[in-house]
């Protein structure tokens, strides 16, 4: 086991920051490190927040950080925000709600930008879930924005999703509707003090009933929060542990993470061939050729894909 | 092959308000491209510390209008070094006389940019720094 | 009419004629001309560029509705605007002595800048203050500070504009006391306290408690001043920081304006008539380097003041519509390249104060992009606002500039653009929401970086820093704080918590908290109390935090 992997698993602050920004920047050592992180893992609790932007994401993360700390245990939050797709540039303010945690031991806080690589955000994300997860965080929060792909991303990254919505963003049925409802573990309404906020629960239930029509106590729990005045944190903590409880005792969460790892190996290994084939056939340096001969009709396209395939894989086989 | 990302720490010690400097900074060099952590006012050295170790960044800038820097940033260098982290580049900006500059540098602050600077020159030095943060 | 149109027949011959001729052999400097705030400008302005017909309803005379001209019908031919420096620093000893030497060199006022500390209401001695004691201003943990600053100047004799805001009731009260033992009552007391907690959170970053406490706070000190302290400026109402962070002229106006409306709103729910506290209430705003532009916006603030105290909260006193305002020119645009420089800029500063109607007035010395100020610094800073009184006789009339084409257009759209603005933060519930969403920072720093952008690509000239630059010696003899002064200020709480009746204090504290939860009572009598028996700031404070919590930031980027 290398040094790094060692300090990592003690507990050294240095050494965790450096572990992500090796699996961030997909460097040398990235796969040994893991591989030797890899036993010491699934003792974590791993939660998912997302929802749209001005929600409170953010200030859910920061209480739920103190939530977790009263109640002993080491909490780690890694916070996803785009890159900029112009300039590949991030600005990572989410931690700034997070700061009066920042001296805190047993908190670690770290900033991820998306930064749009191959295999999106998941990968990256998940390796340094692995790698706080080894340096024995208790609980690991994942916020992310919830846009487009990211989203759907967090329930591969997570045990236990919270939504969160606030009333007065508009177009809330519009959301349900576009299939964000399918994300949420536990939807959480956050600025219950705010006008609406117990029309949008209603609507929840509402959509929630119709999916699970005649097995009522399935229903995802609707808790309503004010994370501005703290308000409502420790029953959505409870139904948070209830819900947990539920998922080991059933299962269900032994079978969450096997999907998860069945995802995880799918894309490694479309990664992986990828890298291969283009290692091998040299394919983005050929590509523009390639297509050059099929635009002047030297080749036929599927026939043309086939000859070289095979000519790989004969190759390979040598 | 990319250039790595460089991941920069834009902080505010000290108690003053004014985050004029600080959040162009931030926003410019996201614009040059760079992974920048801003997070907000009135941050104690120790914290600012700690959120440097932990995001891993390359660099750290701070910015102070108050007059405090002579004390603040000193503590700042120092409380990395005590940290294993000597090797975090360290940067300053805000109302800081030219007298003082000397006295900062010769303390571990790496370079002091006064109000005026263009946001060319902090890249060019930041970049000028990228093989010694590659090592 | 007939005229009107004549005009405009005329304009567009001189547009055809004329001016094309010109241009397409001397092309102009630039295609579009803009002003400091980015409003653009016309090449040049006649009669049809302003409806005279609104005259009498838009502009009229000084002294009267809408108050576009000025709030008094004579202005300076009475008496020149109070020549208010801004000063203190290190201890109450120090701050004292420079107080009594601006007051031999003419000063009609004083105007207390406190240290970052007392601002956030921590004592000298917390760890929060390291490095920052004394050092933009004069630190204060006791009524014994305070009594020390004051010392040898008669309260019933000087104006005192105090700039705290989050602690305002505590440095209020402590005046107050020492008042007393002046044996100087309250009613004879006159001055300001800044007391605008709202730009805190926008623009300045010296909150300590969320919105509702701290508005609570301040409509207390407004109901308290009513009856006790009926000379006294309860709140400055301040855009000054707002363009410090980098606005605009119309988001200076805008949002400052928009915040007044925020603490009438609150003092009327409370309970307060409009008229029974509105004429206490004043303004303070920035004056930057466009000349013409500035005086147009503090022409148009007063209009738009007076209009909606008028109409949308039934003010039916005329001192209720009148917007008083302080001006101190613009900190961020001095340059530490070339200092020098500076005292050019502060003199246009101050033409665009004087002209726009100010009712008094600080103008920055040429030293403060780079530390505090000297004696000599602040003597010249002074100087150049005697002269222009004194000399350029700019003061013999009231408005000079009403009745220019230009800046009269130029009034009208800072009106119109700032009503728009203010209009679209109602819509949102007010100036607390806007600001809770974010909406207000950002489009200050979003202003604020289009500025810089445009100076780095050269298309703004600030002269000595992106053209005319020359390699300069670094400056001398600037004015420091000595770092040991902390030490020395600590030791002066330890004595004073000392030797007070430390009993007392206890059960002033307790009968602080207890009121403190009890939304309906007035806290000032029991802080002035609390002052009175040498209850620290930091104590004080320290006992609401526990009852309010602390406001957090919210940053948008």
């Amino acid at each position: 086991m290398t040094e790094l992997a060692r300090d990592i698993i003690g507990g050294k602050i240095r050494a965790i920051a450096r572990g992500i920004s090796l699996v961030e920047n997909n460097i040398k050592g990235r796969e040994e490190l893991i591989d030797a992180l890899f036993p010491h893992t699934g003792k974590a609790q791993v939660w998912g927040i997302t929802g749209p932007p001005g929600a409170g994401k953010s200030t859910l993360a920061d209480l739920l950080i103190s939530c977790e700390r009263d109640r002993g245990r080491k909490v780690a939050v890694v916070a996803v925000d785009p890159s900029s797709p112009f300039t590949g540039g991030a600005l990572l303010g989410d931690r700034l709600r997070m700061q009066s945690h920042a001296e805190d031991d047993g908190v670690f806080i770290r900033s991820m930008a998306s930064r749009g690589h191959l295999g999106g955000v998941s990968g990256a994300t998940l390796d340094a879930v692995k790698v706080l997860d080894a340096a024995g965080f208790d609980t690991i929060i994942v916020e992310t924005i919830g846009v487009g792909q990211t989203e759907v991303d967090i329930i591969e990254l997570t045990d236990l999703v919270l939504l969160v919505l606030v009333p007065g963003m508009g177009d809330e049925i519009q959301a349900m509707k576009a299939g964000v409802m399918e994300i949420g573990d536990i939807f959480v309404i956050n600025k219950s003090d705010k006008e609406g906020a117990e029309k949008l629960r209603t609507e929840v239930e509402y959509v929630l009933g119709f999916k699970y029509a005649g097995e009522k106590e399935k229903m995802n729990p609707v808790c309503l929060v004010s994370a501005k005045m703290k308000k409502g944190l420790d029953h959505l903590r409870n139904e948070m542990e209830r819900l947990y409880g539920q998922l080991e005792e059933s299962g269900e969460l032994r079978e969450k993470r096997k999907e998860r790892i069945r995802k995880e190996l799918l894309r490694i290994f479309s990664l992986k061939i990828h890298e291969l084939l283009d290692r091998k056939m040299d394919f983005y340096n050929n590509v523009g050729e390639w297509a050059e001969m099929i635009y002047n009709k030297d080749v036929k396209p599927y026939h043309f894909i086939n000859e070289r395939l095979r000519f790989f894989l004969k190759k390979e086989s040598e | 092959m990319s250039k790595r990302k460089l991941r920069i720490l834009i902080a505010k010690p000290g108690l003053d308000g004014h985050d004029r400097g600080a959040k162009y900074v931030a926003r410019a060099l996201k614009d040059e491209g760079y992974e920048v952590i801003y997070t907000g006012i009135r941050q104690t050295p120790e914290s600012i510390v700690r959120t440097a170790l932990q995001e891993d960044v390359d660099f750290v800038g701070l910015s102070l209008l108050s007059g405090a820097h002579n004390e603040l940033f000193p503590r700042i260098v120092d409380l990395l070094r005590e940290n294993d982290a000597a090797d975090i580049i360290v940067f300053g900006g805000g109302v800081i006389p030219e007298e003082d500059i000397p006295f900062l540098k010769e303390k571990g602050v790496r370079a002091v940019f006064t109000p005026g600077t263009p946001i060319q020159e902090i890249v060019d030095f930041i970049e000028s720094k990228r093989d010694e943060r590659n090592q | 009419m007939e005229e009107y149109k004549k005009i405009k027949e005329a304009r567009r011959k001189w547009e055809e004629k004329t001016v094309d001729k010109v241009i397409s052999r001397f092309p102009e400097r630039k295609e579009i001309f803009v002003t400091g705030s980015d409003i653009p400008v016309d090449r040049a302005y006649s009669p049809e560029s302003f409806d005279e017909e609104r005259w009498l309803d838009e502009v009229g005379f000084p002294g009267e509705y809408p108050f576009t001209r000025g709030v008094q019908p004579t202005m300076y031919r009475g008496r020149f605007w109070t020549m208010r420096q801004y000063a203190g620093f290190g201890t109450a000893e120090e701050s004292n002595r420079r107080y009594k030497y601006l007051l031999e060199q003419g000063q009609t006022g004083l105007s207390v800048a406190f240290d970052l500390p007392t601002q956030i209401g921590y004592d000298s001695d917390d760890a929060m203050s390291v490095g920052e004691v004394g050092k933009v201003g004069v630190a204060i943990d006791t009524l014994k500070d305070m009594e020390i600053l004051f010392e040898g100047i008669p309260l019933d004799k000087v104006s005192t504009s105090m700039t705290i805001n989050a602690p305002a009731s505590v440095l209020l009260a402590m005046y107050i006391v020492v008042g007393e033992k002046q044996g100087v009552s309250r009613d004879q007391l006159r001055g300001t306290i800044q007391n605008d907690i709202l730009k805190e959170y926008i623009a300045r970053g010296t909150y300590i408690f969320p919105p509702e406490p701290s508005m609570r706070l301040i409509t207390n000190i407004f109901e308290f001043c009513s009856k006790e302290v009926p000379k006294w400026n309860t709140i400055s109402i301040s855009g000054y920081h707002i363009r410090e962070a980098g606005s605009t002229a119309v988001q200076e106006v805008a949002f400052t304006i928009a915040d007044g409306m925020e603490y009438v709103k609150t003092a009327v729910r409370a309970g307060l008539d409009v008229d029974q506290f509105a004429d206490r209430l004043s303004f303070f705003f920035n004056a930057h380097n466009d000349l013409l532009e500035e005086v147009a916006k503090y022409r148009a603030a007063r209009r738009i003041w007076a209009t909606l105290m008028k109409e949308k909260f039934l003010a039916k006193s005329s001192k209720s519509m009148m917007l008083r305002f302080h001006t101190q020119t613009g900190g961020s645009t001095l340059t530490a390249q070339q200092p020098d420089n500076n005292i050019v800029r502060v003199a246009i500063q101050t033409l665009a104060a004087v002209l726009g109607g100010t009712q008094s007035l600080h103008t920055n010395s040429r030293d403060e992009a780079l530390a505090l100020p000297t004696e000599d610094s602040v003597r010249i800073a002074l100087r150049t606002q005697q002269i222009v009184a004194h000399e350029s006789g700019v003061a013999n009339t009231v408005d000079p500039l009403a009745g220019s084409y230009y800046v009269e257009a130029l009034t009208s759209r800072i009106y119109n653009e700032a009503m728009d603005y203010i209009e679209k933060i109602e819509e949102m519930g007010g100036m607390v929401k806007a600001i809770e969403k974010g909406y207000i920072q950002k489009e200050i720093q979003d202003a604020a970086y289009r500025y810089q952008k445009d100076v780095e690509k050269g298309d703004r000239i600030v002269v000595g820093v992106n053209k005319f630059t020359i390699k300069e010696e670094a400056p001398r003899d600037l004015l420091k704080v000595d770092p040991a002064l902390r030490d020395l200020q600590v030791k002066k709480l330890a004595r004073t918590k000392a030797e007070r009746d430390n009993e007392a204090v206890k059960k002033a504290l307790k009968a602080l908290e207890d009121a403190a939860a009890k939304p309906d009572v007035n806290l000032m009598p029991l802080i002035i109390d609390a002052v009175r028996e040498y209850a620290s700031l930091g104590e004080i404070c320290n006992i609401l935090r526990e009852v309010y919590g602390e406001y957090k930031e919210s940053i948008v980027l």
